[in-house]
């Protein structure tokens, strides 16, 4: 390497193609070639416009943001998208209320027969269709960064299974209420995060090791699960068996309630992680060497995930494949390397109301769970997943 | 008083203890290369000294104070790493990528201010990677990535930056490049390195101050490579038998090993070198300077 130049010389030959910034009127440069020597002065006279990241950055005064256009417009569409799902799920179900029917009742308008069916039958369905997909995906969004790895999700590594387990104990052995059986698959899901966690440990947690060790867990508590069935009654099995597959069928607002000040609570804790998190992607060590506290900060996002993952099972029983498609799907749509939290938590929310969408519309008699859609959608998706990956097709992967 | 020193470091992971009582002094502005066989402790006395690891006893010292009581981002204002291996996140760009090492100079509301994109711009036309601002890292090679992460770490600004094997996996035109690169940052005046290296050879011709180990992570030498490197030094270290003869480029050392038949039978008769006294456990000690005699002058005769 030829020794560097005047930086002032030679910045707006190097700053990418049509460079008529401002730089080139700037202060002469005369310090060391080197980047601690440029003149902020210098600096603050160049375009807002930043060429050398990607996105658009805002600047003003003290402030500056950087925004990636792309995210922002997947998040509208992705938002529009469970705008209209969320009203085609309204109109047309089996009590097909009209569009005009619907509205008028949200907006406080409607007659009684709407009423009842939109705010007693239909919305804290939907709602908490939409609200336990977004835990999900965002519970998935953050164990997938933290491990550095497309498997590293609640429900592959037994925290979805766990919470299950805590769930079934109670249910069939306790017997206990509804709200016991939510606090039981809560009890098991940061029971197995727990576990994981101090079996894992060796000289910090490593994200392969996590993922393993989670597996192992998964595979007990997928047996004491089955195990659990098989020593119930008929009754309490069938019970037991339908909450397993994982259903938002007739939830109340008890639920919507629940769900929303576990998310209203733990989304925030999470965002104002979100810069740690994108840095962890870089691997411990140099994003400790940045100045990044991975150990304390790392111990925070698990924390939120696995209470996420815990609530949402607690309210929906152990919905499948959100948590691990809602992040991929994310990161391919924005094409960033780790996927935004709140444009995951929209693509989650998507997937579990269009998935309890079709299960409503393709089989109204059987009351299916939508556990079965999300597995069968999922299930394809991660097939198609890891066969790209292993063809080295996967950019994002 | 150095800006950076370790002082009587215990250095331990879990059970396995790797050095104790280990003192090293880095001096200010110097280029500094840790040398020493497989597993002897270089890249965790680096990584001690960047706070990766905590030592089971003894501290770091950054800046007059301990470096565990410091804040976390100044540390990373003051002291960058450049670890053995680094993860690229999938898809990510070049420029995103050296946008990075900001980090410690950002917050929440300063997200990507005028300075932080002169700097990045800078570092990245430092380490010849300007025009590769848009590429996504993945699709780079070995080389030019290991430029780029040399750029993230110029971007964090930091008057000391560690560097682990900077050089490896990379093919010989490429690790030449990288120590030119850093030793255009050492020129500077404004930068201590310090690297762990593998290639002694390297290590004579680009560092200004050597830190020789030996396994038990004990400093077997330190000093100028001219003063301390000799035949019996890195018999003694590495337990090869060589030469050490001026480099005809720089006129540093250069290490050139003894035949297969001379070692051998050097194994029969041990070599004579007594004349060479056991280097220093001192330290500090350099070792007399052999007589350098014109351009392949032979520092010492070691069983030939």
């Amino acid at each position: 390497m030829t020794p560097p130049p005047n930086p002032a010389d030679t910045r707006p030959a190097d700053t990418g193609p049509a460079d008529t910034g401002p730089a080139d009127t700037g202060p002469a440069d005369t310090g060391p070639a080197d980047p601690r020597a440029v003149d902020t002065h210098a600096a603050g006279t160049r375009a807002t416009d930043a060429r050398a990241v990607t996105g658009r950055v805002v600047r003003a005064g003290g402030l500056s943001l950087r925004i990636a256009p792309r995210t922002l417009v997947v998040g509208a569409v992705v938002a529009a998208l469970l705008a209209a799902v969320m009203v085609v799920t309204l109109t047309a179900g089996e009590y097909s209320l009209t569009l005009g029917q619907v509205l008028a009742s949200l907006a406080g308008r409607g007659d009684e027969t709407g009423d009842f069916v939109v705010y007693t039958l239909m919305l804290p369905r939907l709602l908490v269709a939409v609200l336990v997909g977004a835990m999900l995906a965002v519970s998935g969004a953050i164990l997938q960064t933290v491990t550095r790895n497309s498997l590293g999700s609640p429900d592959v590594i037994g925290f979805t299974s766990a919470a299950a387990t805590g769930a079934l104990v109670v249910i069939t052995v306790l017997g206990g209420t509804m709200l016991q059986v939510s606090l039981g698959a809560l009890t098991g899901g940061v029971v197995a995060a727990l576990l994981i966690y101090v079996l894992a440990y060796h000289r910090g947690v490593s994200g392969l090791r996590f993922v393993l060790m989670g597996i192992g867990i998964n595979a007990l508590a997928v047996a004491a699960n089955s195990m659990l069935i098989t020593r119930a009654s008929l009754h309490d099995a069938l019970t037991a068996q339908a909450w397993l597959v994982g259903s938002v069928n007739s939830r109340g607002w008890e639920h919507v309630v629940a769900a929303a000040v576990t998310l209203a609570v733990l989304l925030p804790v999470a965002l104002s992680r979100t810069r740690s998190l994108s840095m962890m992607e870089l691997g411990d060590d140099t994003a400790g060497a940045l100045g990044v506290r991975t150990g304390r900060d790392r111990t925070l996002l698990i924390g939120v995930s696995v209470l996420l993952a815990a609530f949402a099972v607690a309210a929906a029983g152990p919905i499948t494949f959100v948590a691990l498609a809602a992040p991929q799907l994310t990161r391919r749509l924005t094409r960033t390397s780790a996927p935004g939290l709140v444009t995951t938590a929209l693509v989650g929310a998507l997937l579990l109301a269009t998935g309890d969408l079709l299960v409503q519309q393709l089989f109204p008699a059987a009351q299916l769970p939508v556990g079965t859609a999300t597995g069968c959608v999922g299930g394809l998706y991660l097939i198609w997943l890891l066969a790209s990956e292993w063809r080295g097709k996967g950019r994002y992967a | 008083m150095t800006r950076l020193r370790a002082e009587d470091l215990t250095l331990a992971y879990d059970q396995a203890t790797v050095a104790r009582e280990l003192s090293v002094d880095i001096p200010d502005g110097s280029f500094t290369a840790i040398i020493g066989p497989n597993a002897c402790g270089k890249s965790t006395l680096l990584k001690a000294l960047a706070r990766m690891l905590k030592p089971k006893a003894g501290t770091v010292h950054l800046d007059g104070k301990a470096i565990t009581s410091r804040r976390s981002k100044d540390v990373a204002k003051r002291l960058g790493l450049l670890p053995q291996s680094s993860t690229a996140p999938g898809g990510i760009t070049v420029g995103d990528l050296v946008a990075r090492g900001r980090y410690p100079h950002q917050s929440v509301l300063r997200q990507w201010s005028a300075e932080d994109e002169a700097v990045v711009a800078e570092s990245m036309r430092l380490t010849g990677v300007a025009n590769l601002a848009q590429r996504v890292v993945d699709e780079l090679s070995g080389g030019q990535r290991q430029r780029v992460w040399l750029a993230m770490v110029l971007a964090q600004q930091t008057p000391i930056l560690l560097l682990d094997e900077p050089t490896t996996f990379l093919d010989i035109a490429h690790q030449i490049e990288v120590l030119d690169l850093c030793a255009d940052l050492h020129d500077d005046g404004e930068h201590t390195l310090v690297a762990v290296l593998h290639d002694l050879n390297q290590a004579c011709r680009y560092a200004t101050h050597l830190v020789v180990m030996r396994p038990g992570g004990i400093v077997a030498a330190q000093g100028e490579p001219s003063r301390i490197v000799t035949a019996g030094l890195v018999e003694d270290v590495f337990g090869l038998s060589c030469r050490v003869i001026d480099d005809p480029e720089t006129g540093t050392p250069m290490i050139v090993p003894a035949a297969r038949t001379a070692r051998s039978a050097s194994a029969a008769t041990p070599a004579s070198t007594e004349q060479e006294p056991v280097p220093g456990s001192t330290g500090g000690d350099a070792q007399p300077a052999s007589q350098h005699h014109g351009p392949v002058a032979v520092h010492e005769d070691a069983a030939l």
